[in-house]
């Protein structure tokens, strides 16, 4: 049985074996971009919206209002950061419809290269909204003691983010192939279906736990309460 | 019984063991926060939106415990690494 998409290669390119982990992956890239692209290409006041465009602006407003209730006043790159962690995550999951796409995230070196980027986007938040002392100040926010804890929970909370989303989608397919083998006609289809509500499920969850990450650490901890005390 | 026969019997008896065991906190913690929103929705069903949304997070950061198990008892069966080493080391030793 097979864990891992990264071990099968989709074809070879002078010498360097593309697998399905990377060459899926270019696949969802193309599909987000080629179609917001596409649709967004008549995007003037006189050119009245067609369905497509509809529908993206009724995605970008669902994500954009989310993020709005977790954290007001955020900046507009917060939700560019997100929405795309959520669509791109979203989208790999949903193609696990399509016979022969193994989702990309059904690999680990995706999901850590995910949670990564949240890592590092974190800090850089962080330093944009509050300056390098201000964001190291929030290491030792209750007391210094707190210093290694705090170091540990950036780490470990990298660590589940990548661990649970490929938990989530790989247990889909392994469960999936085990009842292929037990009952083969009926019950990979409900549990095709069910990993469809998981994926779509943990493609919100990752980008809302990203979006939690940023806003704890772009919340200027001391002045926010004061300005509100005083309203 | 040769090494590779012991580390075969014990991959799969501590996977069986850690999805046994991973399984039961999550499964009690989940039903409890179910429990909970329900009794929550049912109080005021206005905020419906806000407590289901609430709870699929939560549901999905308790289940990520079981999830982990799940992980480890997989690597423990398909990925092990001593399964390997063991095999080699049993080829050497006949070729």
């Amino acid at each position: 049985m097979e864990l891992t998409p990264d071990e099968t290669t989709l074809f070879t390119v002078w010498g360097i074996g593309i697998n399905e982990t990377v060459g899926y992956t270019w696949i969802v890239m193309i599909l987000l971009t080629v179609a917001s692209m596409v649709i967004t290409r008549n995007l003037r006041p006189d050119v009245p919206p067609n369905r497509w465009r509809t529908t993206l602006e009724v995605i970008v407003t669902a994500i954009q209002s989310q993020i709005e209730e977790i954290s007001p006043r955020s900046s507009r790159h917060v939700l560019y950061f997100s929405g795309t962690l959520f669509l791109f995550i979203a989208l790999s999951n949903l193609l696990l419809v399509v016979p022969g796409f193994t989702p990309p995230t059904a690999s680990l070196s995706t999901t850590a290269a995910l949670a990564l980027s949240v890592l590092i986007a974190v800090p850089l938040f962080g330093i944009t909204r509050q300056g390098i002392g201000g964001y190291l100040k929030t290491y030792v926010q209750p007391s210094v003691v707190m210093l290694p804890f705090n170091i540990i929970s950036e780490f470990s909370r990298g660590i589940s983010l990548a661990i649970r989303l490929y938990g989530n989608v790989m247990s889909g397919a392994v469960i999936a192939g085990i009842l292929l083998g037990i009952a083969p006609f009926f019950f990979p289809v409900v549990m095709d279906v069910l990993g469809l509500l998981t994926g779509l499920i943990q493609a919100y969850i990752f980008a809302i736990l990203a979006t939690v990450y940023i806003s704890s650490a772009t919340a200027v901890v001391g002045k926010s309460l004061h300005k509100e005390k005083d309203k | 019984m040769t090494d590779l026969a012991l580390i075969a019997a014990v991959s799969i008896l501590t996977a069986g063991l850690s999805v046994a065991f991973g399984a039961i906190g999550p499964a009690l913690g989940e039903g409890r926060a179910a429990a909970a929103a329900l009794t929550a929705i049912a109080q005021q069903p206005d905020s419906a939106s806000t407590l289901s949304r609430t709870l699929f997070v939560s549901l999905a950061m308790i289940e990520s415990t079981a999830i982990y198990c799940f992980v480890v008892s997989m690597i423990v069966l398909f990925a092990n690494p001593f399964w390997d080493q063991a095999l080699q080391a049993a080829q050497s030793a006949a070729g």
